[in-house]
């Protein structure tokens, strides 16, 4: 019924913008949008969705975002810069905002452009890549995404690049986007030996009721660094589906970290191969969830290649009726001999009716490998909450306290300092602690 | 007047009883050391002075300043001048050292009925304590306990101690896992803060750390009960002795 609805804006976008640029574009966009209309939405009866139901946006007819001005400015935007010195590039609603952007601090070497830019400019590097990572035969919204992008942000690393400053991408739903589908799309390339960190946030700022739809793909070339922050603080009542998919060839790190706090509905698909020996990913994430939020992390790391490591912290504070899943995905190859890899999940229920769905799930196929994984549920600790009291701190304080403390041993793993303060302080924030000093 | 007087204290965890009739009486100015061997129940009546809540008091009472403290919450206790220095204090990430502090001395001086002292003048009290331990003042910017080691966490027990002046200490267990310098100052910290008006209970399983906090009274626990008191020399007769000819003469 809702895939209908997608057919008809998909040939009114077609004929509108969306089939033009080289011919390859929308020879992609067609096929993407053929295996979304073949796929549909998944249901709890797919695997990878059985804790998370998408009903409520599949039969929600989400528009196109209309092509009003965007209201929103820099001071709406303030409180969500993290670092106002950060390498800046804004969307709102999905279109690229220059006179919100700022690229003040970025090489000379490094090409930063918008999508819509390096397909009138690029046109080669972009068919190479895009949708190269991401898997739009087999993930319907990825190839919905696909079907549908407009615009987004491409990053080039060239060999030995060594990025200082953050780059943060910030996509705003401003009040235009309400009820409307947004697909952000990101493509970044880190040459040989090349070192960056990526944040993209997510951020609601009066929108209400729409659609988010990421996906956001990352090439590592031998040796490269890649940070990857995705910071989502969505509308209260928004949707939020994205997919992170990343490709490691040797001797490379990803480090990826998903925060969420926003929308009603929200699935983040974090996935990375570890395709060459030295390979290392690193994700890790946060979810604070209220009311009756439902936050679904799906982590997938592939083993694909001897002596290849993953390391994998995320931490969960439910409170209210809210309900958290978190499912880590682990396949190791036969090939991958020597596989080290760790996964934790931790989720602290701060009241009687949150929930948490935890599936590790690994799929070992060589013999000699080291694997762990652990889940904790529960409630605060008694001995951390008697430690305190016992130093004249009240219950309610040490209760904040001892949460506060319980996310931050997850916003340690951030590297950008900046970026852990202020999530740090949020969370300060959240748990109602008195300013700190 | 007694400081702490506790009579024929019993507790249980788990229905299990752990503490059979223990009574004693503190006055202020008193060191007093409770020894024993593992298990003797030395660490369970540490812990129930300060209102550990895994053990319940099934008899007897512990009476503080002239009033019972039984029903009264661990940090209560704490505002009251009660303070327990940890065997095994616990790591609190994000949480700064002074952030922790600070909360914790406002709290008591609130109840107290005194005004909150700011973060500034807090940090020059702060500055003042680290001496007392020999402290590297970074460690006040740090997450408490945060990666510490074992002697440092000790260590830190003794600073909160120093911030937050309690009436009654009690060490449960500092001494153990410390090397020889961290112990001496762990104890030289302990006994600078010594005052006519306040008490120390050192818990220990070893004779070692009395050499340098040196006890007005000893007494011995075993089976949750106390089978001897005596001197400071009867930590010495214990450390050459050993337990096993007090606790023949206890179930005989």
């Amino acid at each position: 019924m809702s895939v209908m609805s997608y057919r008809d804006q998909f040939a009114a976008f077609s004929s509108n913008g969306g089939g033009a640029g080289p011919a390859w574009l929308p020879a992609l966009r067609q096929r993407a949008f053929d295996r979304f209309s073949a796929l549909g939405f998944p249901t709890t009866r797919d695997e990878d969705f059985h804790y998370t139901s998408v009903a409520a946006i599949a039969e929600t007819t989400f528009k196109p975002v209309r092509g009003t001005e965007p209201t929103t400015d820099l001071t709406a935007l303030a409180p969500y810069l993290v670092d106002a010195g950060f390498n800046r590039l804004v969307f709102v609603n999905g279109r690229f905002a220059r006179e919100l952007s700022s690229f003040a601090a970025l090489p000379v070497e490094v090409s930063i452009t918008t999508l819509t830019d390096a397909i009138a400019n690029d046109a080669g590097f972009v068919q190479e890549h895009l949708a190269s990572l991401a898997d739009i035969d087999g993930n319907a919204f990825a190839a919905l995404n696909t079907a549908f992008v407009t615009d987004g942000v491409v990053v080039r690393l060239p060999a030995d690049c060594v990025v200082d400053t953050p780059l943060h991408i910030m996509w705003v739903a401003d009040s235009a986007a309400s009820g409307a589908s947004i697909f952000p799309r990101v493509l970044i390339a880190a040459g040989r030996h090349s070192k960056m960190a990526v944040i993209e946030s997510f951020v609601g700022l009066g929108g209400s009721g729409y659609l988010t739809n990421a996906v956001t793909e990352v090439r590592l070339d031998d040796g490269a660094y890649i940070e990857h922050y995705k910071v989502q603080r969505e509308a209260t009542d928004a949707y939020h589906v994205a997919t992170v998919q990343a490709m490691q060839a040797k001797d490379t790190v990803f480090h990826q970290f998903s925060y969420a706090t926003g929308a009603r509905l929200s699935r983040s698909n974090i996935y990375t191969k570890l395709g060459a020996p030295g390979g290392e990913g690193r994700l890790n994430g946060l979810y604070m969830l209220a009311g009756d939020q439902h936050c679904d992390h799906q982590t997938y790391v592939h083993h694909a290649d001897e002596h290849t490591a993953s390391r994998e912290l995320y931490k969960g504070i439910l409170d209210d009726s809210s309900r958290g899943v978190f499912n880590g995905k682990v396949l190791v190859d036969p090939i991958a001999q020597k596989t080290d890899g760790k996964q934790t999940n931790h989720a602290l229920l701060l009241s009687d009716t949150a929930k948490i769905d935890s599936k590790p799930q690994l799929e070992i196929f060589a013999d000699d490998v080291r694997c762990t994984h652990g889940a904790t549920v529960g409630r605060l600790d008694d001995t951390l909450l008697f430690y305190l009291k016992s130093r004249g701190i009240g219950k309610e304080t040490a209760r904040a306290l001892l949460t506060y403390a319980f996310a931050c041993e997850a916003l340690d793993t951030i590297e950008v300092d900046a970026l852990r303060e202020s999530l740090e302080a949020l969370a300060f924030e959240q748990f109602n602690v008195a300013t700190v000093s | 007047m007694t400081l702490l007087s506790v009579t024929d204290l019993h507790a249980t965890v788990a229905d299990t009883e752990i503490l059979k009739g223990i009574s004693l009486t503190v006055n202020p100015g008193e060191v007093h050391a409770i020894m024993g061997p593992n298990g003797s129940g030395k660490s369970t009546f540490a812990q129930i002075l300060a209102g550990h809540p895994a053990y319940e008091v099934t008899g007897g009472d512990i009476v503080y300043k002239g009033e019972s403290i039984l029903e009264d919450e661990p940090e209560v206790r704490a505002q009251k001048g009660i303070f327990l220095a940890f065997q095994y204090p616990v790591e609190i990430p994000g949480v700064t050292n002074a952030y922790f502090l600070r909360s914790a001395y406002n709290e008591i001086r609130k109840a107290n009925g005194q005004e909150e002292i700011d973060p500034m003048d807090f940090l020059d009290i702060m500055a003042e304590k680290l001496k007392i331990v020999d402290m590297d003042p970074a460690m006040v910017n740090r997450a408490v306990n945060s990666g510490f080691s074992g002697g440092a966490k000790k260590r830190n027990e003794i600073l909160q101690m120093a911030v937050l002046e309690p009436t009654l200490a009690i060490l449960d267990e500092t001494d153990s896992g410390l090397d020889i310098d961290a112990l001496r100052i762990v104890a030289e910290g302990v006994n600078k803060l010594k005052r006519a008006d306040r008490s120390t209970i050192v818990v220990t399983h070893y004779q070692r750390l009395l050499n340098y906090i040196v006890p007005d009274f000893v007494h011995v626990l075993a089976d949750g009960r106390i089978v001897k008191s005596g001197g400071k020399d009867l930590a010495l007769e214990l450390e050459a002795k050993g337990y096993d000819w007090l606790l023949e003469g206890a179930s005989a």
